[in-house]
């Protein structure tokens, strides 16, 4: 248990997707100019995330790794996939998201009206492979594992654009010199936060 | 060569920057600018996507329906990078172990769909092989200026070689281990904006 609730500290707060790799930074500048917007944004990261890396755990433990088609028959155990991992997991999550736009849209609309537009725009959120492309290297045990992963990278990267957002907002009434306003101050305030968020560092529960 | 595809080549370097003016492609660029040497081989990486990929998808511009486009694009790009990535853990180990995850990011870094979704998808062959090799170099550019400052200001070296001679450090001159903290990235990308945007006064956001 408290080893789930390390993960889920760390990948919030330590390992950042936004401050520690620049994970999703291309929305993150695009959709942050209101708090709206980036709250439901933010909450379809975490959605997506959440399902997608479990099921690209599975993917990667049942079908690609070395060895690991050795359930299909023992002639398949040396086999090694491990190069098709790229397409297979952005192909996964294209689809996901697709599927989930149309669930999300048929059983909940009001949901849907929050997040609808935002969901395709996902499918190509670095955030998105990224958080599929770590769990590959990180090696996690379980399913559980990846899921609270998935689930904990995701309010990271909600907490870090509802934030820039915040400060968005105020920043537009600050004066700011010319040369330097909208995209050249959001990256140094980016930066600044970034440096806060180091102080997080060696948190261990 | 013509005008035309001059600028094609030209524009992205300054006017049209894919990083500091469309701002596109700084998802994962960022985190690999603390040494020259894995900035420059992630933007000839990235120069080998785009290339290749600007060309085949315009190349089957006239064959791909409009609803599924993305998805062709998305796998068009993976197999690309699949095959960089293949390259690189055979020819240069350390440095594929060093750029780790953000070669396939590569998929998702947005310059390359953008360019696809903008420019080959309504451009012949050779104009879009001529755009993706020069925004892939405006992007380039700026990955290996902010890596230039990390690594000199940071560890004294380029390319892994010591450039700051010992006389000066036993001057009292000591490396800046700030640099190398991920978030002096941004904002040294922040300050090549606020440069670039001094000299070129028509990029200023209102």
């Amino acid at each position: 248990m408290i080893d789930y609730a390390n993960l889920f500290i760390k990948s919030i707060f330590i390992e950042n997707m936004i401050f520690a790799y620049f994970l999703g930074m291309c929305s993150y500048l695009a959709m942050s100019k209101t708090i709206k917007t980036s709250v439901g944004l933010g909450f379809a990261v975490i959605f997506v995330l959440t399902i997608t890396v479990p099921l690209n755990f599975l993917i990667d433990k049942y079908l690609l790794k070395e060895g690991a088609l050795s359930w299909v028959g023992p002639k398949y155990a040396e086999l090694n996939l491990d190069f098709l991992s790229f397409i297979m997991f952005i192909a996964v999550i294209a689809s996901m998201v697709q599927l989930v736009e149309m669930i999300v849209e048929k059983f909940a609309p009001a949901l849907y009206g929050a997040l609808g537009i935002f969901l395709p725009l996902i499918a190509v959120n670095c955030a998105i492979l990224g958080g599929s492309l770590f769990m590959q290297i990180k090696n996690f045990s379980g399913i559980t594992e990846s899921a609270i992963y998935g689930f904990s990278s995701g309010i990271g990267w909600l907490l870090a654009i509802v934030a820039i957002a915040a400060i968005r907002e105020k920043i537009a009434y600050s004066n700011v010199p010319a040369p330097l306003k909208g995209l050249g101050i959001t990256f140094i305030i980016t930066g600044l936060m970034a440096f806060g968020f180091m102080s997080f560092m060696g948190i261990k529960l | 060569m013509s005008n035309t595809n001059r600028t094609l080549l030209s524009d992205p370097m300054d006017d049209n920057n894919p990083i500091t003016v469309q701002v596109l492609g700084i998802c994962s660029a960022l985190a690999i600018t603390v040494q020259l040497k894995a900035a420059l081989v992630m933007s000839i990486s990235v120069m080998a996507v785009m290339a290749a990929s600007n060309v085949i998808i315009s190349m089957l511009r006239d064959l791909i329906p409009n609803r599924i486009r993305i998805i062709v694009q998305l796998v068009v790009v993976a197999s690309l990078v699949a095959l960089v990535d293949q390259v690189l853990r055979a020819y240069a180990y350390d440095v594929s172990k060093e750029l780790s995850i953000f070669i396939g990011l590569i998929i998702t870094n947005c310059i390359v769909m953008g360019r696809l979704e903008a420019f080959a998808l309504g451009n012949g062959v050779w104009r879009s092989f001529l755009d993706g090799i020069g925004n892939a170099a405006g992007y380039g550019f700026i990955l290996i200026l902010v890596a230039f400052f990390r690594e000199l200001l940071g560890s004294g070296n380029l390319l892994g070689y010591q450039v700051i001679p010992d006389f000066v450090y036993e001057m009292g001159y000591e490396n800046n281990g700030l640099m190398l903290l991920s978030p002096m990235a941004l904002i040294t990308v922040g300050i090549i904006i606020w440069i670039q945007r001094s000299r070129n006064r028509k990029l200023i956001e209102n």
